[in-house]
């Protein structure tokens, strides 16, 4: 199966104003495979997410998300097969209550009726909001808004899902939960985040980007263990593998 | 500034009010939405020295106010907040229009007068008959009714998102506000010139947050057009809801009924 295939080669990115976010960007992400994309802030990882989605067009180098390239023609097949959640949920859950919020990629499928309400309840439930159904996206807390917004992306049935800094603004124990949640899901994930404990949790290869460019990219283990390398990245070790500050 | 927040999260509160399940709360958005409006083109279509035949449309408000368990006491509160703006546009009818027209005992009551007093009783109606709508219906199923009966997509689209957003743009006010105030302990009020940069900064955020919501709506396969799944229907009861409440406000429009009430009393006390 080719369609969960990720691959973008030497990928440059210059945004109005002469700003370089992104030089020479190349990586390939099978099928099933947990990856975290890390950096320093403005390092240029929201600008590698707004490709993937397609909301980038590449200026120079090739996206291909699946069996596509990624084009003016194809990005609304790019954008079926990617489902992308935002870090501010605010921006995501844009429909006056959960459930038309949730309906409102399957809607713009055209699909049967019938099968946007299971599709609906069925991404409420594997989120465990189905209880918030006609609530307004405003009166949730900040764990309930996430899990609603990651639903809105799960019910147009994705492959692959990019998250950008999914555990920001949440308590010990939504972050928790939303681990686990993630944990659960057999989707190809791309995972953009500063919580380098959610990667250790998560992923099994880190990506990471230093100044627009592939810094390093390898397994967890073999990154995370490299303390010259997340040094010089503006990055450092998970707090669980650093030694404990109590008992040393 | 926190007033403004205090204020937006009372205009939750119709949401809490539209929540409720009663006769007419089940009513189809439609009906209701088009029973306003009847309403409001009623009271209007008065004559302006006409307060007598005003009087009985009270009916309208205060029976969906009994019905739709709806607390006077927060819509007159509202009715208040808003009433300025009447009570001035309507301020110079007694100086400039001095002919009498009544004449109660010895007091002699001026065209202007009686003219702004109507200005004030439509005002009530018209405006009490809109919050009814919001909070029998909520905010949504009413865009979403003015929708179905063909109003422009782009308008109730535009309604809709700003309902959604007012409660993000507030908050990210105050938190502007708070910010200044904390670091400005010795002003009392703010200065224009950071006023002006603060409304300005604003602005910018909101364009980010628009595009932002934007991509959002792009990698759902939005296409330029909301599609929405919220099947309404227009019952018999609807109908008759619209017929029954259309036919009075014909009849009050039509004849004068307390002036006919008061001359059937006076009638059989002769």
């Amino acid at each position: 199966m080719s369609h969960h295939i990720v691959e973008v080669q030497d990928l440059h990115y210059t945004y109005p104003g002469e700003t370089v976010a992104l030089q020479g960007v190349s990586f390939r992400i099978e099928h099933g495979e947990a990856v975290g994309i890390v950096g320093a802030n403005g390092a240029g990882k929201s600008t590698l997410l707004q490709h993937l989605n397609g909301y980038l067009v590449p200026i120079r180098g090739t996206v291909r998300i699946g069996d596509y390239p990624l084009t003016k023609e194809t990005v609304r097949q790019v954008r079926r097969t990617v489902g992308m959640v935002f870090q501010d949920p605010d921006d995501q859950l844009f429909m006056p209550t959960v459930y038309e919020d949730v309906a409102f990629g399957p809607l713009n499928l055209g699909l049967p009726p019938a099968d946007i309400e299971l599709r609906v309840a069925q991404a409420l439930e594997t989120v465990g909001a189905w209880h918030l159904r006609d609530r307004p996206p405003y009166r949730l807390s900040g764990g309930e808004k996430r899990a609603v917004a990651i639903a809105s992306v799960l019910s147009m049935s994705p492959d692959i899902l990019v998250l950008d800094e999914p555990t920001s603004n949440l308590d010990p124990r939504a972050r928790r939960h939303l681990i686990a949640l993630l944990k659960s899901f057999h989707h190809t994930k791309i995972i953009a985040t500063h919580d380098l404990d959610l990667v250790l949790d998560l992923c099994s290869r880190v990506i990471v980007i230093h100044e627009g460019r592939v810094r390093a990219d390898g397994t967890v283990q073999a990154i995370f263990e490299d303390e010259a390398l997340l040094e010089d990245s503006h990055l450092e070790k998970p707090l669980r593998m650093q030694a404990c500050p109590v008992c040393g | 500034m926190a007033t403004i927040e205090s204020a937006l999260l009372d205009i939750g509160g119709f949401d809490i009010l539209a929540a409720q399940d009663t006769a007419v709360h089940r009513r189809d958005p439609r009906a209701k939405v088009l029973t306003a409006l009847a309403f409001i083109l009623t009271v209007v279509s008065y004559d302006k020295y006409d307060l007598s035949g005003l009087i009985p449309l009270f009916v309208y408000p205060v029976a969906l106010m009994a019905v739709g368990n709806l607390p006077p006491g927060y819509l007159l509160g509202k009715l208040l907040f808003a009433s300025p703006f009447a009570l001035i546009i309507g301020i110079f009818n007694p100086l400039l229009d001095r002919s009498t027209v009544l004449q109660v005992g010895p007091v002699l009551i001026s065209g202007g007068w009686v003219s702004y007093a109507s200005i004030l009783l439509r005002f009530s109606l018209t405006l009490s008959a809109a919050l009814i709508l919001v909070s029998t219906t909520g905010f949504n199923s009413v865009c979403l009714a003015l929708e179905r009966m063909k109003a422009p997509k782009s308008l109730t689209v535009q309604f809709m998102l700003l309902y959604r957003y007012i409660f993000v743009l507030a908050s990210e006010a105050s938190r502007m506000y708070k910010a200044w105030t904390l670091r400005s302990a010795m002003h009392k009020r703010m200065p224009m010139r950071i006023f002006v940069s603060l409304v300005g900064q604003l602005l910018l955020r909101a364009l980010e947050r628009a595009q932002r919501i934007h991509m959002a709506m792009l990698s759902r396969g939005f296409d330029g057009e909301i599609h929405r799944l919220r099947p309404l229907q227009f019952g018999k009861t609807d109908l008759c809801f619209v017929l029954g409440w259309c036919s009075f406000f014909l009849l009050a429009r039509g004849l004068n009924l307390p002036q006919m009430l008061g001359e059937a009393v006076i009638g059989i006390m002769q």
